[in-house]
């Protein structure tokens, strides 16, 4: 027997470092599989459901490699272990299972450095790999300020605690649709002031901050100044933020290969024009030289060798076809037509970020699973 | 319905459901009709996606105060 536990930190390794190859045997059934796995440049996978395999897994041995990890997947782990355990007896050799399976894949955030601010502070993204959301920390001075965070929140609360910070803004670009904000419960824990998009906040149930243009955020002694710029489109409220003035923090409205999808609160129509004003004028005015950081990626392509998933916003004015429809009404056509299917639980997830439902954390969990789909491509 | 047998596998968790559903279908004959009574909630897409797989056919399936029925005819 030799079959070893994966973390979903150490699979996170391999999808980002391109010289690392693994294999994945994804034993869950075909149709959740489709629907959702684990993807990466070096990544070789193949489905093949555990209840297909409870004669045997002699069938499948020959298609497993030998100059790679092996790491056999499912939803929870327990199949994997299942499956796992006769391949281990069937072929004597190390193989591995996801400690934890898709669900720890899709609570796992990496942290990863984008640069060095003005005055000495640092910015860092921290890539929720299993979904493609995206969040950020600066900090300065000892001082720390999230944006668009997770459901979970032990991976910020332990960086802020391993670098002797304190948290003093909580700040959400807009009503999230896809994933369960964070942003309440630390501010609960840590006092911090938690910043909404007034717009996009109407409807909630707790105190919050006004997140507008012209009222500047400021973290630390060292002042590193947060520009709200008010960017309607993919929610009323989207507001996108400068950051020193060398980072966009663009949301949901901007993505490095797509942009944003304005229906998600049953509104694309008429939010169309609004994120057409967005990209063409509000960012167009925007220094070129800016770093763009958006809320998703969806591509592993889109993620550099070091993790990191950013780009400057003039390469998007050249490459991201988005900012390239000149038609207003082509613009029209691909932002409401053919949109991918909307994301798992949608509505539950902004009544829960809006406080007017409290799910238990299993249930928020599975009402996260699965892709994010929040952009149009 | 007129069920052959029926299985309990409530407050089992995956892979369990499926592994003893099989194993009861092994014993049952052609045309025969199995119950099960389950609880996870993994079930609910691997069960029905297990029965089109190994060709047993899915008749029903209901689902109330968290349990889940399931009837399969035997292929």
């Amino acid at each position: 027997m030799s079959l070893k536990p994966m973390s979903a930190k150490e699979l996170t390794s391999y999808v980002i470092d391109r010289d690392k190859e693994v294999f994945v045997l994804d034993v869950r059934a075909k149709e959740a599989f489709d629907d959702w796995k684990i993807e990466g440049e070096g990544v070789s996978i193949l489905n093949r459901p555990y209840f297909d395999l409870m004669d045997g897994v002699e069938e499948i041995l020959e298609e497993l490699p030998q100059d790679m990890p092996v790491v056999v997947v499912c939803a929870k782990e327990k199949s994997s272990i299942f499956v796992g355990e006769m391949i281990a007896e069937a072929t004597g050799q190390e193989l591995f299972y996801l400690s934890g399976g898709m669900r720890a894949w899709s609570e796992h955030l990496e942290p990863v450095k984008i640069g060095d601010l003005e005055d000495g502070g640092e910015l860092y993204q921290f890539v929720r790999i299993g979904k493609g959301c995206l969040s950020y920390m600066i900090v300065s001075d000892g001082e720390a300020a999230l944006i668009d965070s997770s459901r979970m929140t032990e991976p910020y609360e332990n960086f802020v605690k391993e670098k002797g910070l304190k948290l003093t803004h909580v700040i959400d670009t807009h009503l999230h649709a896809d994933h369960i904000s964070g942003g309440r419960k630390l501010r609960d824990m840590t006092g911090a002031s938690y910043w909404l998009p007034p717009k996009d906040a109407e409807k909630v149930t707790f105190h919050y901050e006004a997140l507008e243009d012209g009222r500047d955020i400021t973290v630390g002694q060292t002042k590193v100044a947060i520009h709200p710029v008010y960017s309607p489109g993919h929610t009323i409220g989207s507001t996108s933020m400068v950051i020193d003035d060398q980072y966009l923090i663009s949301g949901d409205i901007l993505f490095i290969d797509s942009i944003g999808r304005p229906d998600l609160a049953g509104k694309a129509e008429d939010w169309v024009a609004d994120l057409r004003d967005s990209l063409y004028r509000v960012y167009a005015e925007l220094s070129d030289d800016l770093y763009v950081l958006p809320a998703h990626y969806a591509k592993h392509s889109e993620m550099d060798q070091y993790g990191r998933v950013t780009e400057k916003l003039g390469v998007l004015f050249e490459k991201n076809s988005g900012l390239n429809i000149q038609d207003e009404e082509n613009f029209r056509k691909t932002v409401s037509e053919n949109l991918p299917p909307q994301p798992n639980a949608y509505q539950e997830i902004r009544q829960t970020n809006m406080g007017k439902i409290a799910p238990s954390e299993e249930e928020q969990a599975d009402m996260e699973t699965g892709p994010n789909r929040c952009a149009v491509s | 319905m007129d069920s052959t047998k029926v299985l309990d596998v409530k407050g089992l968790a995956c892979p369990m459901p499926v592994v003893k559903v099989k194993k009861e279908m092994d014993t049952l004959n052609e045309g025969d009709i199995l119950e099960v009574h389950v609880t996870d909630k993994g079930a609910k897409a691997d069960l029905p996606a297990w029965g089109k797989s190994s060709g047993h056919e899915l008749l029903q399936n209901t689902e109330e105060d968290g349990v889940l029925k399931f009837w399969f005819k035997k292929s």
